[in-house]
């Protein structure tokens, strides 16, 4: 009840907003969007891993950070040497390549943190295990702290900045453009993957009970390293993508990871839609937040008011938007 | 045969029993030993760690400094940071140790307890005059200014009022959504009071210059007449004041250590090992779960409150960078390695993480880089700190999940697999080629879709 007010008064004051403001109105809509699909591939990647092990894996926003810093040398350094004056092939050819490389390296990592530390802990009390991926996202933060010490790392403007689309004031760039054509076929790969391959019909055995998937002769470990790496390779695309729009340093990825986490609970953890449709939520919230509108708590708040989300979430609703109410609550 | 190996055996023991009598000096301290009742045996060392504790400021001077790999004991000045630290774990040992719930939002405590005493012992607010017990404060100054004993104790009671609130809501939910909730809280506090110096013009925390300075400790010239207390702790030269200081940590850290025992074996404390144990049959057996469980975050943040408090009238400031969610996984670290809910285990611990935070990296490094690495190979040892701290914890957690000093009963948990509210397994992965498969006969558990 108290939410249902709550929901009218946000959307009051963004149809207000919308009214008042028509032309910043609809570029921070774009914005959040454009946003929020970078929140989606790294939300995917928790929902993923929580889906099948229930497990919170912390390292995940630290391994988006590592492998974000590695496709930054691949892209602007001596391996590919793209710039902003590099021909539209060259340019296409060479992110694409980034971005094979990158997910291949992301999911690398993820599956070896899987290997290295959760799967010795199967049978262990989920607190060890829960404490044990608290561990594991410090280490690989240092890791990317000892390679790619402490400065950001950005890569030269590949995608010009330049209006793609320009209606009235309301501009759509090419870079949100690229944003959005990256990320959608990867969804619909993903969506592919899980619902109409063996791997993926393996994976949902093994996250519906894991006992009578290894019966029915699923490799339940295979499957559980698959969607490791499934979740890595997200999270390296997702960090290239970062790239395209902002720096990234070695500890960029604890509250990008958090924020991601969020979204994927808003949109109910262990569901694949509700993880997509929390982060364009969420990056929408955040494009608002920061927008320049009427009482706009700014940036300096963001976190607050998503992890504020979180919580309010947690509480009132921990099945999320597009999860099942479970007998356990949650 | 057998019977001259008899003799044999007892000609042998009687020569053991008269070495043993010749050698006596040894043989009877130890007779004396046993000849104790074991509650004394138990207590004498811990009687001796605490008079070299309460002595060590007299004996630092004495100590060598160049001691090979750790280089010197931890000065004064750091040891009072240290003894804050290790309060604050034995006050999330409380949360996590006894009552088995994953806080990862402990420094929420911390920052809370800080800007207590910056609210309520400083010149933050100027608006009003209001003076109560404070000393070396003009009576005129603007500001709340109460006596920071009285602003500890409050500190402890805001807090641990503030364990209550973000506890009630949140108790409910299962062990990884409670982290998270605890995560989160222990993320927005700080940024709280980072951006909280314009709510709508009104300055409440003094933004990223934080709240200084803030009241000092000390006695009044009163106690000092009467008694010979000292008036204001950092009226006098050092090293006194750091001596001061060191010895009241030291008078908290151990009221906190007696109350963490007594409520361990109280009703309450055993009611939360009965739910760290196995929810559901706690709760059968009538133990009032939601209730129960918030007392244990009020009580883990009482004592996270005092800490917060102390160490801002210590540094005379609270300020939003000292409450990085590091410091959460920081003590959570202090903790798992110690041993959950293994009360001597955490102060060991502590003592030896936090030494290592604030010296012992530093010193270890430094000494690495002149005696091993000499030469342009310098690595900064202090700057991978929370590297290596995550793999102290993940170590621990893979092959000592008891940690250094288990607590019995924990240990048995363990060994056993009974499951309290985290405890839950993620999978039995028993597959056909796993001997002994089955054997715990926990049945299929099925995990939510």
């Amino acid at each position: 009840m108290l939410g249902l007010v709550f929901v009218a008064l946000i959307l009051a004051w963004l149809i207000y907003n919308a009214v008042t403001r028509t032309t910043p109105f609809f570029n921070v809509l774009l914005i959040g969007l454009t946003q929020g699909c970078v929140y989606a591939l790294v939300a995917l990647g928790y929902t993923l891993v929580y889906g099948i092990l229930q497990l919170i894996n912390f390292a995940h926003g630290d391994v988006f950070a590592l492998s974000g810093l590695f496709a930054s040398t691949m892209v602007g350094g001596a391996v590919f040497g793209l710039t902003s004056s590099s021909t539209t092939f060259g340019l296409i050819g060479g992110l694409t390549a980034t971005f094979v490389i990158a997910a291949a390296f992301g999911a690398l990592v993820n599956s070896s943190i899987e290997f290295l530390a959760y799967r010795r802990l199967r049978n262990a009390p989920r607190l060890s295990v829960l404490i044990t991926a608290v561990g594991m996202s410090f280490i690989v933060q240092n890791i990317s702290l000892a390679v790619y010490d402490v400065n950001a790392r950005s890569i030269p403007q590949l995608i010009p900045g330049a209006d793609l689309i320009h209606v009235s004031g309301v501009s759509y760039t090419w870079d949100a453009f690229f944003v959005v054509v990256v990320t959608a076929p990867v969804l619909v790969l993903l969506t592919w993957l899980v619902k109409s391959t063996r791997h993926g019909k393996a994976m949902r055995a093994t996250s519906q009970d894991p006992e009578a998937a290894a019966i029915m002769g699923i490799n339940v470990n295979r499957t559980i390293t698959f969607t490791f790496a499934l979740a890595g390779a997200l999270a390296g695309v997702g960090a290239t993508l970062y790239l395209v729009e902002f720096n990234i340093r070695y500890d960029t990825g604890f509250t990008l990871g958090l924020i991601a986490f969020t979204a994927a609970v808003l949109g109910g953890i262990g569901n694949l839609t509700g993880a997509v449709l929390g982060a364009i939520i969420i990056g929408l919230i955040q494009a608002f937040n920061e927008g320049p509108f009427l009482d706009a708590p700014g940036s300096d708040w963001t976190k607050t008011l998503v992890f504020t989300i979180l919580i309010m979430i947690l509480v009132f609703r921990p099945e999320g938007l597009l999860g099942e109410r479970t007998p356990e609550g949650a | 045969m057998a019977s001259s190996a008899g003799r044999r055996a007892r000609a042998s023991v009687r020569g053991y029993r008269e070495r043993a009598t010749r050698a006596s000096g040894l043989s009877r301290v130890g007779e004396w030993w046993a000849s104790l009742p074991e509650r004394t045996r138990a207590w004498i060392p811990v009687a001796i760690v605490v008079t070299l504790a309460v002595l060590y400021p007299f004996y630092i001077d004495s100590l060598p400094t160049n001691i090979p790999i750790i280089v010197q004991f931890p000065p004064l000045h750091d040891t009072v940071t240290i003894l804050v630290f290790v309060m604050m774990a034995v006050g999330l040992n409380i949360v996590v140790g006894y009552a088995g719930l994953l806080d990862l939002g402990y420094v929420a405590f911390y920052a809370i307890g800080a800007y207590t005493a910056g609210w309520l012992a400083s010149g933050q607010f100027q608006q009003v005059h209001f003076s109560f017990g404070a000393i070396g404060v003009q009576s005129n100054a603007g500001g709340i200014h109460i006596s920071i004993w009285l602003v500890l104790l409050i500190a402890a009671i805001v807090t641990a009022v503030g364990g209550i609130l973000i506890g009630l809501p949140t108790l409910r939910l299962r062990g990884d959504y409670l982290a998270i909730v605890t995560l989160g809280f222990g993320e927005i506090i700080p940024q709280f009071v980072r951006n909280a110096d314009d709510l709508h013009g009104f300055n409440l925390s003094g933004g990223t210059f934080g709240i200084n300075p803030i009241d000092q400790l000390g006695f009044g010239n009163r106690l000092h007449d009467a008694v010979g207390l000292p008036v204001t702790y950092n009226a006098y030269f050092p090293p006194t004041p750091d001596r001061l200081f060191y010895w009241t940590i030291l008078a908290l850290l151990l009221f906190t250590l007696f109350c963490s025992m007594r409520l361990r074996d109280s009703r309450l404390g055993r009611a939360w090992i009965a739910i760290r144990e196995d929810e559901t049959a706690a709760g059968a057996m009538g133990v009032p779960l939601m209730r129960t469980k918030t007392w244990s975050y009020a009580g883990g943040a009482f004592f996270g409150g005092i800490a917060g408090a102390y160490i801002a009238t210590f540094n005379s400031g609270a300020f939003p960078t000292q409450f990085d969610f590091n410091i959460s996984v920081f003590l959570l670290c202090m903790v798992v390695l110690g041993g959950m809910g293994s009360l001597w285990g955490v102060v060991v611990a502590g003592t030896i993480l936090a030494w290592l935070n604030f010296d012992g990296l530093g010193n270890i490094g430094s000494w690495f880089n002149t005696n091993i690495l000499p030469g342009s190979h310098q690595i900064d040892v202090p700057k991978y700190s929370f590297g290596i701290y995550g793999v102290i914890i993940v170590l621990m957690m893979l092959f000592r999940p008891t940690g250094l000093i288990p607590e019995r009963r924990r240990k048995r948990e363990i060994e056993e697999g009974t499951r309290g509210p985290l405890d839950e397994p993620l999978y039995e992965m028993r597959g056909a080629d796993e001997p002994g498969a089955g054997e715990r006969g926990a049945g299929g558990r099925v995990p939510r879709g």
